[in-house]
C-alpha cells in the first residue's frame, strides 16, 4: 500500500504547488492580502508532502520492496544498507524526486525567512518558485513515476549501478542539487522584481545570501563529483570536460558572475539590468543542465537510459520558463530605468574591475556552452557526429582566466567610482615582483613542464599575496572585518589554492601504464612502486581482485596500497577501485587494469603532485560563499 | 563629436574588437579540436582521410581480441556490420570493454590499422553510446541486424 500512498502524496504536492502559484501571483497583482497569504502555508504543505513521498520511496528501498519497479531496477538484496538510502537518488526517477524535494526545501526556507519582505514581493517570489515546482512535479508524475509497480514482483532486484556504490556518491547529488535548485531563488526574485517594475538595494540585500549559499553548495557538489571521478573511474583525471560536468560548471560560472554583480548593484546601484539577466541565466543554465543530463541527448558518463518523451517534456518546460522570463525581461527591463547618472564610474574604479570579472566569466560560460552544444548543433545541421576535445576547453579557458587572475587582486583594493591607478599599483607592485620571483624559482626547480609550473606558482602566489595585501590594509586600519570581507578573502584564497593545484598537477603529473609481474618494481623519479601480486577478496555484493603494491620514496617506505578490481555479483559488471596514498604534497595513485596472464597485470601508476589542492581550494571557495551569506548586514530590514 | 558620443564610440569599438577576437579564437579552437566519429565502412571508403585524428565507433568482433602475454599491446577488430577494421592499442582498456560490445576509439590510421590512444567502452551493461547506435543503425537497416537501442533497459 505504501507506494500508492507515495503516489497520492506526489499528486497532492502538485496541487499545493498550483495553489502556491496561482493565488499568490493573482493576489499580488490585485493586492489582496488573503490570497497572498496562501503562499507560505502552501509552501510548507508542499515540503511536508514531498518529505513524505521521499520517505515512502526510501522505505521501499530499505525493505527491498521489489514490486516497485524503480526499486527492482536499482537495488538488490545484497546491497549494503548505506547504499539502499543513496540508491533512492541513484537513477532518473529518484533523482528527480530529490530535485523536487530540494526545491520544496528552498521554498520552505524562503517562506520562513521572508517575513521582513513586503507581502507582495514575498507572494511573487513564492509564486514563481511554485511555477518551477509545478513543472518538475508534473514531469515526475507523468513521465517518470518512481512509485510505478512491477507486477508480478521479481524475486531479486537488478542492483544499483556499481559506479554509484561509493560514499562520495551518497552526498554528491544532494549537494549539487541544492546548488542547482538554489539558483531558483535569485531567479524568482528577478522575476518578482520585473513584475514589480523596480529594483532597489533592499531587494538585492535580501537576495544576496541566497545566491551565495546556492553557489557554495554548487561548488561543493562539483568538487565532490570531481573527487569521485578521480578515485572511482580509475583514470586518475579530476576534470574531463564531459558534457555533464560542463552542465554543472556553466551555472557555476554564471553564479560566480552573479554574486559579484549583485554586490555592485546592491552597493552602488549600477548594473541592475545585467544582474537580473544573470540571475535568469544562472537558473536557465541549471535547467539546461538538467535537460542535458536527463534527456540523454549527449554522450556522457552520466547519461542514464534515455526516453524521448522525457527529453521533449523538459525541453518544452525549459522553453516556457526561459522564454517567459526573457520575454518579461525584454518588456520590463527598460522600465527599471537606466542607471542613476550620479552612480557613474570612471575607467579606474572597482565597478570597472567587476565589470571585467563579469565579462570574462560570462565569456567563459558562453565558451563552455558552445563547446558542449556544438556536437548537437553539428548533428542537427548534418555536419556529422563530432565530439569537442578537452584541448578546446583547456585552451580557451586559460586564455579567458589569465586576465581574470591578473586583475583579481586589484578588485578589493581599488575604490568605488573613481581611483588613481597608481595607488593600487604601488600597493601591489612588490607582491607582483615576489610572485614572479617565486615563479622563476619554480621554473628552474621543476623536473618537467617548467613553463606551466611557473605559471601556476606565479598565478597562485599573485592571487594569494594580493588577497593578503587587502587583509593587511584592513588590519592596519580599524582591524574590523565584516563577514562579507572574510567570505571574499576565503573565496579568493580558495581560488589561489585551486589554481596552484590545477596547474601544478597538469604540469608535474607523471603517468605510466605498464605490464607488471609480481616482484617487479617501477621507478618514477624518486618513487619506487613494487607490485607484489593480486589475491581474491570477498565483498558484500562483489568479488575483488585485490592488488598489493608497495610504494617507497627515496629510501623510505611510504605506503602499502590496495587497488581493486571488483566484479559485482548482480550484473557481472567490473569496477576499478584505485589505491591512493594521499598527501598535501601529492598523491601516489595506483589502479589495476586487467589481468594479462601468468599473474601479470596491467597497472596504471600516477604521481600527482598537489592534486589535493584542487578540492581544498574548492572547499575554501564554498566556505567563502557561506560566510558571506552570514553577514549581518543582509539580515537588516 | 561630443565627449559622451566619443566615449560611446570607444566602447562600441572595444566591444566589437573583443567579440571579433573571441569569435576567431573560438572558431580556431573548435576547428582544431573536434573529432569526427566514423564507422569502419566509412573509414575504408575514405571518408576519414589519411592523416587526421578521428574517432572510430563500432562493435568489437567476437573472437578477435588478442594480447601478447605479459604485454599491454592489444589487437582487436571493430565492425559496423558492413566492414571490419583492425585496431591496435597500448593503453589499458576500460572495465566495460568486451568482445561483442560497442566501443569508441580515438586515434589515427597507420598502414591499414587504427592506432588508438584512447578506447572508451559503454558505461554499463545496457548502454550503447547514442552516436554509435545511430551510425550502426544506418548500416544495419540494410542487413536486418538487431542493433541495441541507445540506453534500452
Amino acid at each position: 500500500m505504501l507506494p500508492e500512498l507515495g503516489q497520492i502524496l506526489l499528486v497532492t504536492a502538485l496541487l499545493m504547488a498550483l495553489l502556491q502559484t496561482v493565488l499568490p501571483l493573482w493576489g499580488a497583482q490585485r493586492n489582496r492580502a488573503a490570497w497572498m497569504a496562501v503562499a507560505r502555508p502552501a509552501a510548507y504543505a508542499q515540503l511536508g508532502l514531498l518529505l513524505g513521498a521521499f520517505a515512502v520511496l526510501t522505505a521501499a528501498f530499505v525493505t527491498q520492496d521489489f514490486s516497485v519497479r524503480y526499486v527492482a531496477e536499482n537495488s538488490n538484496s545484497l546491497l549494503p544498507m548505506a547504499y539502499r538510502y543513496s540508491a533512492v537518488w541513484g537513477a532518473h526517477e529518484g533523482s528527480l524526486l530529490l530535485w523536487a524535494l530540494v526545491l520544496a526545501l528552498w521554498c520552505g526556507a524562503v517562506a520562513l525567512w521572508s517575513k521582513r519582505l513586503p507581502a507582495q514581493v514575498a507572494a511573487r517570489v513564492l509564486g514563481v518558485l511554485g511555477i518551477i515546482s509545478i513543472g518538475f512535479l508534473a514531469f515526475l508524475i507523468f513521465t517518470s513515476n518512481p512509485f510505478a509497480r512491477l507486477i508480478p514482483a521479481p524475486l531479486e532486484g537488478r542492483d544499483l549501478n556499481p559506479l554509484l556504490q561509493d560514499p562520495g556518491l551518497i552526498i554528491h547529488p544532494p549537494m549539487l542539487y541544492i546548488g542547482y535548485v538554489g539558483f531558483a531563488v535569485p531567479f524568482a526574485f528577478a522575476i518578482a522584481a520585473l513584475l514589480e517594475g523596480r529594483v532597489d538595494a533592499r531587494w538585492l540585500r535580501w537576495t544576496r545570501p541566497w545566491t551565495n549559499v546556492a553557489w557554495g553548495f554548487l561548488t561543493l557538489g562539483i568538487a565532490l563529483g570531481s573527487w569521485w571521478a578521480y578515485y572511482e573511474l580509475g583514470w586518475g583525471g579530476w576534470w574531463f570536460w564531459d558534457p555533464v560536468e560542463n552542465a554543472s560548471f556553466m551555472p557555476w560560472l554564471a553564479g560566480a558572475a552573479l554574486i559579484h554583480s549583485q554586490a555592485v548593484t546592491e552597493k552602488r546601484g549600477s548594473f541592475a539590468g545585467w544582474t537580473l539577466l544573470l540571475a535568469i541565466a544562472a537558473f536557465a543554465l541549471s535547467l539546461l543542465g538538467t535537460f542535458l543530463v536527463r534527456s540523454g541527448v549527449l554522450t556522457s558518463v552520466h547519461s542514464f537510459a534515455a526516453d524521448p518523451a522525457r527529453g521533449t517534456f523538459i525541453l518544452i518546460f525549459l522553453a516556457l520558463v526561459i522564454g517567459g522570463a526573457l520575454l518579461l525581461y525584454v518588456l520590463r527591463a527598460g522600465a527599471l530605468g537606466s542607471d542613476d547618472p550620479r552612480r557613474g564610474f570612471m575607467p579606474t574604479s572597482r565597478e570597472t574591475l567587476l565589470l571585467a570579472n563579469n565579462l570574462l566569466l560570462a565569456a567563459a560560460c558562453g565558451m563552455v556552452l558552445l563547446g558542449t552544444l556544438y556536437p548537437l548543433l553539428a548533428d542537427a545541421l548534418g555536419l556529422g557526429k563530432v565530439s569537442v576535445g578537452p584541448p578546446y576547453f583547456g585552451t580557451l579557458f586559460v586564455v579567458l582566466m589569465a586576465p581574470l587572475v591578473a586583475l583579481l587582486p586589484f578588485g578589493p583594493l581599488v575604490n568605488w567610482q573613481r581611483d588613481q591607478a597608481s595607488r593600487a599599483l604601488a600597493m601591489l607592485a612588490p607582491w607582483a615582483v615576489l610572485a614572479v620571483l617565486l615563479g622563476v624559482i619554480a621554473y628552474f626547480m621543476a623536473p618537467q613542464g617548467a613553463l606551466k609550473t611557473a605559471a601556476g606558482v606565479t598565478g597562485a602566489a599573485w592571487v594569494m599575496l594580493g588577497t593578503a595585501r587587502f587583509a593587511w590594509t584592513r588590519l592596519r586600519g580599524n582591524g574590523r572585518f565584516t563577514a562579507e570581507m572574510i567570505g571574499m578573502l576565503l573565496g579568493h584564497g580558495g581560488l589561489a589554492v585551486f589554481l596552484a593545484g590545477a596547474l601544478l598537477v597538469e604540469a608535474l603529473n607523471v603517468q605510466r601504464e605498464v605490464a607488471m609481474a609480481p616482484g617487479q618494481t617501477l621507478e618514477i623519479g624518486h618513487y619506487a612502486v613494487r607490485f607484489e601480486g593480486v589475491d581474491h577478496q570477498q565483498g558484500p555484493n562483489y568479488v575483488a581482485d585485490r592488488g598489493h603494491v608497495r610504494v617507497r620514496y627515496r629510501d623510505r617506505a611510504l605506503a602499502l596500497l590496495h587497488p581493486e578490481k571488483r566484479q559485482y555479483a548482480s550484473g557481472g559488471q567490473t569496477m576499478t577501485e584505485a589505491g591512493i596514498h594521499a598527501r598535501l604534497s601529492g598523491d601516489v595513485y595506483v589502479a589495476l587494469g586487467e589481468s594479462l596472464g601468468n599473474n601479470a597485470w596491467a597497472v596504471r601508476v600516477h604521481i600527482k603532485p598537489f592534486v589535493r589542492w584542487i578540492w581544498l581550494g574548492a572547499l575554501l571557495m564554498a566556505l567563502g560563499g557561506f560566510v558571506t551569506a552570514a553577514d549581518r548586514r543582509f539580515r537588516r530590514p | 563629436m561630443r565627449p559622451v558620443q566619443r566615449r560611446r564610440m570607444v566602447w562600441v569599438l572595444l566591444i566589437l574588437l573583443a567579440s571579433g577576437l573571441a569569435t576567431t579564437l573560438v572558431a580556431f579552437a573548435l576547428q582544431r579540436n573536434i573529432a569526427y566519429l566514423y564507422t569502419p565502412a566509412e573509414v575504408l571508403r575514405g571518408d576519414a582521410g589519411t592523416q587526421a585524428r578521428f574517432r572510430l565507433g563500432g562493435m568489437v568482433v567476437k573472437g578477435s581480441f588478442e594480447r601478447a602475454a605479459g604485454s599491454l599491446d592489444a589487437h582487436f577488430v571493430v565492425t559496423d556490420g558492413d566492414a571490419m577494421l583492425p585496431v591496435t592499442t597500448a593503453r589499458i582498456l576500460p572495465d566495460m570493454f568486451a568482445e561483442g560490445t560497442a566501443v569508441v576509439a580515438s586515434g589515427r590510421m597507420q598502414d591499414g590499422r587504427f592506432i588508438a590512444d584512447e578506447v572508451l567502452a559503454k558505461h554499463d551493461e545496457n548502454y550503447v553510446p547514442k552516436e554509435v547506435a545511430d551510425k550502426m543503425g544506418q548500416a544495419h537497416t540494410k542487413h536486418d541486424v538487431v542493433v541495441p537501442a541507445p540506453g534500452a533497459p
